[in-house]
């Protein structure tokens, strides 16, 4: 990622129990041994939701949270935008820290820099879609014209174009969510933060919904935080993705790396369910070139193609060139590269 | 000796131990009867805490009567010189905003009947005092709802005190009010404000804590400052809940309105009812009785209708005249009805001559119905009495007689009551049901020497060791407490004598109810109907359901009886049913899957399921008993409830609230039994 950092989030410690502000003698949260420090807090009895998070999302980048329930995701994303308030630690965004900022200035960063989606969408139950999505624009004070405006042009760009005057006891659950996706959009928000929030549908509506977020993302290139439970998902959407347990970061990657490189065995136990055609890349795989003239006449593959992708490639020709966005040959891969990996993956998960 | 022995042991020594002094103990011995010369005079005491207060405060109280009776004389005298067709159209449009055209309908109907009957001025002066406390009740009800919600402290003390307010029987308020405030409209005021507003704080502060948090959440992201948070996404979100607690607020501040006619002079509907109960007056009594149960009726449904309401979108699409249709319509109607009523008198005031009031006819058809029916209704009345309540109270070794019974009580018929008692319960302890082994002891104790001359300090041990271990050493601590200060208060007897009325009435109510709620879950046409006439035992104010009662069974304890078992039937049969049908389909399915019978499905999976739920029924059910209990006590009945009324008909303030703590301390302790019972069996399964 070479784009700026948007928001960084470093040593963000969440503790719950009767004194969790004991445990820091810095608000900063940095400890020295911060494993040991987490179980040294847990035999005191509390509960360690977040335990020094340091993570950066850049500019134009889906960052993903992944983590079975309890652990600990949803706590990070609420820190961040401190509908959670912190024990210890910092979240920059744009190099200011938010955990300093007063009630009043975070109510203003909240109006005009995050949107958030909620699992079970948070949808006001009184309000029209329209009225929905226009609410953090009417809180803001901005006049009922320039705010039917605004947010018409979110529903137009979720595809609810014509639900204005709905309620949301009217709508199905993927289209509720696209309100809440509205109205978190509403406010052209510079970091958006997604809690689960396809986890609520069903796996038809989640994948269809999935494409059109990355569609949305597309178009707009906003800073995400995006957290899950489903890995696959994850790989879906991901630039780059961070595994949670137990309150503490596992593994941060991009979802290639993860599965290539799996820190431990818990990760390892996630990657194993995918289907290892669909995440290894042409990238992950490729022969360095023995003279730059090898394989001249041999297909162009770009170097994110995954093997299911590759497959067909193949069927076709002895090998096929990989190549980086602008053009450069990375290398060749052949049938053989392929088998290999897939004999490697296999031996890996029988072990 | 494990736990479980001990436990058991532990009763059987107290029922030995009961027995012993029911058999030892004459009249006089002090573990028999509370002795005389222990009580402490609590209500001499209160008098003259109440006579400091009226002598030092009352100037204060007298002035806010006078300030609260301005609204509410303007109220009544606009009511009454507005021409009735004209409160009808409002109410009718107001009615068809709130549900459509049937309930206007109904409505128009249903006023028009107290213009016809001729009790148009009573109803409006009833209508007037609704008017100006409701919206007293719903506000007061709200601030404290929203404190509740706001600070946990707060929440601490308000919800006891809810629980006070709610007990104590609504006779028990009127006194204190009547001492501070003078007589007049403003009692029947302010006490229908404090008796209704608990209902409104639990609610808003139910529908506040329900919210769900995601909402909260998306509001605090939408940069909601603390106020428009709380005005724009909590209070619309719970909105529902808190029209619920209005609904309620307005139904229990009618029901006060009508019983503060109690003390009279308030030329009320309420009045006319108990002054034509009290004479016996089985027509007249019906007539202003319907106007009543139509007075609450019309506002139940309209106040309820908007609960159920969607909200509707401001539109500006829709014209100008559809947005305020009902408003025009009302002003319109309101404004051609007046216009009229001024060339056509009948209309400013419905003549004489056109009251329709067959309450002379209605007598003579009771009385001659009575005459025919009187051999079955004696048999009922004396079957019931001395089969059943006398037993209870007295012991049946002070019923049978070969007057009642038709032979004497020997000897040996004595001792093969005990050996027959000693038998049954050996048999279930022997199947290893020890707990219904002990309450066949105790009942066959209880029964023979009757639950009034049962040893009190026994009793106390008692329920305080089954409180203790039904919900820990509070709740055992906590009825001991009350139970002394019943027996300290001096009025152990009349609580027995209410304890006695209530559980028999209980007990049928509950299990009648029962078995209607179970036919209904079952029998889809018996659940239409059972549905309506529950409805309309709920709405009716608690005295209109005593008349038909008294009517025919005269003044007494069984038509009091009967009385409580029709209002406190209703949320047995109601628990009942919901609990029954709401069992989870995948349970019944799987049940039906395995080749269970329906009764087998009944029994085996779908009572059990739902038994938490009948509990809580049963939880209501003695409430609504404790209730109409008070209630009931305007028709003859001993007890605490009867206290009660002396107190109020004595203006003898100690005796009345004493009496009226002691019914609360029963209510109470009764809720967190049933209570405590509930959740330790909920507490087996998960």
């Amino acid at each position: 990622m070479n784009s700026p950092v948007k928001l960084s989030c470093q040593n963000l410690w969440k503790i719950y129990g009767v004194e969790p502000d004991s445990f820091f003698s810095q608000a900063n949260g940095k400890v020295q041994d911060s494993a040991g420090h987490a179980v040294k807090i847990r035999d005191t009895g509390h509960i360690v939701a977040c335990g020094d998070v340091s993570f950066d999302v850049h500019v134009g980048e889906i960052f993903v949270i992944m983590g079975l329930s309890g652990s600990g995701k949803s706590t990070v994303v609420r820190c961040l935008s401190r509908l959670v308030e912190p024990t210890a630690g910092e979240v920059l965004l744009d190099g200011e820290d938010l955990l300093k900022k007063s009630a009043s200035e975070l109510i203003d960063i909240r109006r005009h820099k995050m949107g958030m989606v909620f699992q079970s969408f948070g949808l006001m139950p009184h309000l029209s879609v329209m009225d929905n999505i226009a609410f953090p624009l009417k809180l803001q004070g901005m006049s009922v014209p320039d705010r039917r405006d605004r947010a018409q042009r979110v529903i137009d760009l979720v595809g609810l174009t014509g639900r204005e005057k709905s309620y949301p006891r009217q709508l199905s659950g993927g289209q509720q969510q696209r309100v809440g996706i509205a109205r978190s959009l509403a406010v052209e928000p510079d970091i958006w933060f997604l809690d689960e929030p396809f986890s609520a549908l069903d796996p038809l509506i989640r994948r269809e919904m999935q494409n059109e977020f990355l569609s949305i993302q597309n178009q707009l290139q906003k800073s995400i935080v995006f957290i899950t439970h489903d890995f696959l998902e994850a790989l879906r959407i991901a630039d780059r993705m961070m595994i949670m347990r137990d309150g503490q970061i596992v593994q941060i990657g991009t979802p290639a790396d993860l599965i290539v490189n799996p820190a431990d065995d818990y990760v390892a136990d996630f990657t194993n369910d995918v289907p290892v055609t669909r995440v290894l890349t042409a990238r992950s795989i490729v022969s360095t070139l023995e003279d730059p003239n090898q394989g001249t006449d041999l297909p162009k593959v770009e170097e994110q193609c995954c093997l299911e992708d590759l497959l067909p490639v193949l069927a076709e020709s002895s090998g096929a060139r990989v190549c980086e966005a602008d053009g450069t040959v990375l290398g060749i891969v052949t049938a053989d590269n392929v088998i290999r990996a897939l004999a490697r993956e296999t031996a890996s998960n029988e072990l | 000796m494990n736990s479980e022995t001990r436990r058991w042991l532990l009763w059987i020594i107290l029922i030995a131990l009961l027995l012993l002094f029911q058999l030892l103990g004459t009249k006089n011995n002090w573990f028999l009867a509370y002795p005389k010369g222990w009580e402490v005079p609590f209500s001499t005491v209160l008098n003259h805490a109440m006579n400091w207060v009226v002598e030092w405060f009352g100037w204060f109280f007298r002035g806010l009567a006078d300030i609260f009776s301005i609204p509410v004389s303007w109220v009544q005298q606009f009511l009454q010189w507005l021409p009735w067709p004209v409160v009808i159209a409002v109410t009718a449009v107001i009615s068809w905003a709130a549900s459509g055209w049937r309930l206007a309908l109904f409505s128009t109907l249903a006023l028009f009947y107290m213009v016809v009957v001729g009790y148009w001025s009573e109803s409006m002066n009833s209508l007037s005092l609704v008017i100006i406390s409701v919206p007293l009740a719903i506000t007061t009800g709200f601030v404290f709802g929203v404190w509740g919600f706001r600070s946990e402290q707060a929440e601490k003390v308000i919800v006891p005190m809810l629980d006070m307010l709610q007990t104590i029987p609504a006779f028990a308020y009127l006194l204190p009010i009547l001492l501070l405030f003078g007589f007049g409209p403003v009692v029947g005021l302010i006490a229908s404000v404090l008796f209704a507003f608990p209902p409104m704080v639990r609610n808003t502060m139910l529908g506040l804590r329900r919210v769900p948090i995601e909402i909260v959440e998306s509001g605090l992201m939408s940069g909601a400052t603390p106020r428009q948070l709380f005005w724009q996404v909590r209070i619309p979100s719970a909105s529902r809940q808190m029209l619920l607690g209005a609904n309620q607020t307005t139904m229990a501040a009618v029901s006060m309105v009508i019983i503060a006619a109690v003390i009279g002079g308030t030329a009320d509907i309420g009045w006319e009812v108990l002054l034509h109960v009290r004479r016996a007056g089985f027509g007249e009594s019906i007539l202003a009785g319907i106007v009543i149960a139509f007075l609450a009726m019309v506002i139940d449904r309209i106040t309820y209708g908007f609960v159920g309401k969607e909200s509707q979108l401001p539109d500006e699409e829709v014209g100008y005249f559809h947005r305020y249709r009902y408003l025009i319509l009302g002003s319109a109607t309101a404004l051609i009805v007046f216009l009229l009523a001024n060339f056509i008198p009948a209309l400013r005031e419905w003549p004489q001559s056109l009251e329709v009031y067959p309450a002379d006819t209605m007598n003579e058809w009771l009385e001659s119905f009575v005459l025919s029916w009187s051999g079955i209704i004696g048999t009922f009345k004396s079957i019931s009495f001395f089969y059943i309540m006398l037993p209870v109270r007295e012991g049946l070794i002070n019923t049978i007689s070969p007057y009642s019974w038709g032979f004497e009580f020997t000897s040996p018929l004595r001792i093969g009551y005990g050996v027959a008692v000693i038998l049954l319960a050996g048999w279930f302890a022997y199947k290893r049901r020890i707990n219904l082994a002990l309450t066949i002891l105790f009942m066959g104790v209880l029964l023979f020497f009757g639950l009034t001359k049962l040893s009190w300090l026994i009793l106390l041990l008692m329920a305080s060791l089954l409180g203790y271990q039904l919900g820990g050493i509070k709740l055992g601590i906590g009825t001991l407490l009350a139970l002394l200060t019943l027996a300290t208060a001096g009025v152990w007897t009349e609580a027995m004598l209410s304890i006695y009325l209530c559980s028999i009435a209980v007990m049928i109510s509950f299990l009648v109810g029962g078995l209607i709620g179970v036919i209904a879950s079952e029998v889809a046409v018996v659940s239409k109907i059972v549905r309506p006439i529950n409805d309309t035992l709920q709405t009716m104010p608690l005295f209109v359901i005593l008349i038909p009662f008294v009517m025919i069974f005269k003044i007494g304890e069984f038509s009091a009886l009967l009385a409580i078992i029709a209002y406190a039937i209703v949320p047995s049969i109601r628990y009942t049913e919901h609990g029954l049908r709401s069992v989870p389909s995948d349970v019944i399915e799987a049940g039906t899957s395995m080749g269970c019978t329906r009764w087998q499905l009944l029994t085996q999976v779908k009572l059990p399921l739902a038994l938490p739920v009948i509990m809580l029924g049963l939880n209501q059910t003695i409430m609504y008993a404790i209730a109409m209990l008070v209630i009931a006590a305007l028709v003859g009945t001993n007890g605490l409830g009867q206290q009660v009324y002396i107190g109020l008909s004595d203006g003898d303030f100690g005796v009345g609230i004493v009496a009226g703590l002691g019914m609360a301390f029963i209510a109470m302790i009764a809720d967190r039994f049933t209570q405590a019972w509930n959740e330790k069996r909920q507490a087996v399964y998960s």
